[in-house]
């Protein structure tokens, strides 16, 4: 607990952006400029650091499995296969590859070819729309369903899946822990009431949250022709992430600084004045806190739910992916972990920014 | 009938043998219009006089009089001017004071109460600052935001706990006129809580000792006998003044010797080194 609270104004939003910034501003401040500079080539040289790092391990890795892949050769079929097969190897044929982790260069090339993939499928999508047009118009005005493209997902769409469905669950979480953790935080009594079920329902796995809503939604459900992976995903979601918010908001509600406790008593405010105007205001900044690591745990536990439920975002493409085994499989795989890292920082970094706008110090007033 | 009387009131915290009694035995009498101030050591329970006086915590036993009346819970009547300001951060200098007029005035028109809240908020000379939070505010101008909070409620009785103890010199000095000159306006009935004695000679009509606690009683009370308004320039040339305030000084220090000769207990401090969170995330 002390530690969520401790984790607010530790980095400042956007520090990143903000050096950028800063350097472009202060062109012809030297001092500035140079100290700018400077961290901007650290991170350079970290980054081409990784880069070269893992560009050797997978060479390294690379050369193991074709070396294996030639023995192997030798010892079943004689030393003409184990030529023809170093042969296949050193001409670069995509069939006799060796599969293992993708070097930076591969990894790039399929995020290219993912990209290249979702501009034709969008030229697909858009020709298919133009030429349904006049039907679907007549199907609406018969009051009937238009009929939608169904073809493959483009690597995009799936991004987009997987972003509307963790906003979906943390709307969720938001609605469900934010007036709970109010409630049980304004009460003493109900706080003790509801201690065991948040204590023994907050560590349950993701994959727990997953199969209990599944048996819920899947009844409710019946009979419904509409896919319910969406639903099921963004429940389990919401409810996997809400607990830190839940936690988060009852501690900032009950401990608000007894001055402004006092200062409510002395001008005598009603309850509903006393919850609203300095209570909920004062407990903002940890609510803020709450709903950020609700954001960062929704984030981090939709892959695994995504992939149970059949949803088609970030976690099925991972796994689709991996059970496909094709040639630029590992490299898509790797190109999914960065769009996912780049993601999570990103949506962190947007909810470090609100809370700091939220947030004051507790002796600004004092 | 007094306007403020205490009768024979005792505060104890906790319970069984760790409670402390903080008060015993206070007798206080203030009569309508007169500027009382009560002057004590840190830690001699003055907050909790000035929160029984309030209404914030009730008397273990002994009576707290208003006006004849028992005093229970708050009451717009008294206005309170807290030690820390206590400003809700999150609001404009305008809207912290408006809050309180809102409460006071429940059935006055929103232009009514929007000229209360501007004529106060000019009064204590923070027109300039009216839409600023108080964060971007001195720690002067944070009190006299708390200062017209108070009385733009149209208190009876203003209730000052040590209201400029965390000001400087200077600051305090113009704040005290300010507050004397409000007063004088239409002389409220005012208690004054301070450690600084000269701000009690220069301020009240009458300044009572609070005895050091545990168990704080008052001590004799001490009446200043200088016309106002008083100027602070000369108040060093009264002889008036010099006398009061000898055997004031002398009163407390007196009090101040036997509390040390009578505390010899000695405290073990625990054996605790704070934690460190420094990189850790």
């Amino acid at each position: 607990m002390k530690q969520e609270i401790t984790l607010k104004k530790q980095h400042s939003g956007f520090a990143f952006f903000k050096q950028i910034a800063s350097i472009v501003k202060s062109k012809f401040e030297k001092d500035a400029v140079s100290k700018s500079l400077k961290k901007t080539a650290i991170t350079i040289v970290s980054i081409l650091l990784f880069l070269g790092l893992w560009h050797l391990g997978s060479k390294a890795l690379y050369n193991k499995e074709a070396a294996y892949r030639i023995e192997k050769a030798l010892e079943e079929q004689g030393p003409a296969a184990a030529d023809a097969e170093r042969a296949c190897i050193a001409s670069g044929e995509s069939r006799c590859q060796p599969n293992t982790l993708p070097s930076p260069t591969q990894v790039w090339a399929s995020f290219m070819s993912l990209i290249a993939d979702h501009h034709l499928i969008q030229a697909k999508k858009d020709a298919f729309n133009l030429k349904m047009e006049s039907t679907n118009a007549k199907l609406i005005a018969q009051g009937k369903k238009a009929i939608v493209y169904t073809g493959r997902a483009s690597f995009i769409d799936i991004v987009l899946t997987s972003i509307k469905t963790v906003f979906a669950g943390f709307l969720l979480a938001l609605i469900i822990a934010v007036p709970i953790g109010v409630i049980i935080g304004l009460s003493p009594s109900l706080r003790s009431a509801f201690n065991w079920f948040i204590q023994i329902f907050k560590p349950v796995s993701p994959v727990v949250w997953y199969l209990l809503v599944f048996m819920i939604v899947k009844t409710l459900y019946i009979g419904a022709s509409s896919d319910n992976a969406f639903v099921i995903s963004f429940v389990s979601v919401g409810l996997c992430a809400m607990w830190a918010t839940l936690v988060n908001t009852a501690m900032g509600v009950s401990s608000v600084d007894k001055d402004y406790i006092n200062v409510a008593k002395v001008l005598k405010l009603g309850t509903f004045q006393k919850v609203f105007k300095v209570i909920l205001p004062s407990s903002l900044p940890l609510i803020f806190t709450g709903l950020r690591i609700t954001l960062s745990v929704a984030w981090m536990v939709l892959i695994a739910i995504e992939l149970l439920a059949q949803s088609p975002g970030l976690g099925l493409f991972v796994w689709e992916e991996f059970q496909n085994g094709a040639n630029d499989s590992n490299a898509k795989i790797i190109v999914a972990m960065f769009v996912i890292g780049i993601i999570g920082f990103l949506l962190d970094r947007l909810m470090l920014t609100i809370q700091q706008m939220v947030s004051f110090n507790k002796n600004e007033g004092i | 009938m007094a306007y403020l009387e205490l009768k024979n009131v005792c505060k104890t915290y906790g319970q069984g043998n760790n409670s402390t009694e903080v008060l015993s035995n206070i007798n206080l009498k203030i009569e309508e219009g007169e500027f009382v101030a009560i002057v004590g050591f840190t830690g001699s329970g003055k907050t909790t006089l000035v929160n029984l006086i309030n209404g914030l915590i009730k008397p273990t036993s002994g009576e707290v009089l208003f006006k004849g009346e028992p005093v229970v819970g708050t009451s717009h009547k008294r206005g309170v001017i807290f030690q820390n300001y206590s400003l809700l951060p999150w609001l404009t200098v305008y809207q912290n004071v408006a809050m309180a007029v809102k409460e006071a005035f429940p059935k006055e028109s929103k232009t009514e109460i929007k000229e209360r809240v501007v004529s106060f908020i000019k009064m204590v000379g923070l027109s300039h600052a009216i839409d600023k939070r108080p964060k971007e505010l001195s720690g002067g101008m944070r009190q006299r935001v708390s200062v017209a909070r108070a009385l733009a409620m149209k208190p009876e009785m203003i209730i000052m706990d040590e209201p400029l103890g965390a000001l400087d010199a200077l600051t305090r000095g113009n704040l005290q006129d300010e507050i004397l000159n409000i007063w004088s306006k239409d002389k409220r009935t005012a208690l004054l809580i301070t450690n600084d004695v000269d701000e009690g000679i220069y301020m009240a009509d009458r300044i009572i000792p609070l005895k050091p606690g545990p168990k704080a009683t008052l001590g004799p009370e001490f009446i200043i006998d200088i016309e106002r308004p008083r100027d602070k320039t000369k108040l060093n040339d009264n002889i008036n003044y010099i006398e009061t305030r000898n055997k004031i000084i002398a009163y407390l220090m007196a009090i101040g010797e036997s509390r040390k000769s009578v505390s010899n207990t000695e405290y073990v401090l625990p054996d605790a080194t704070p934690k460190s969170f420094v990189g850790q995330f």
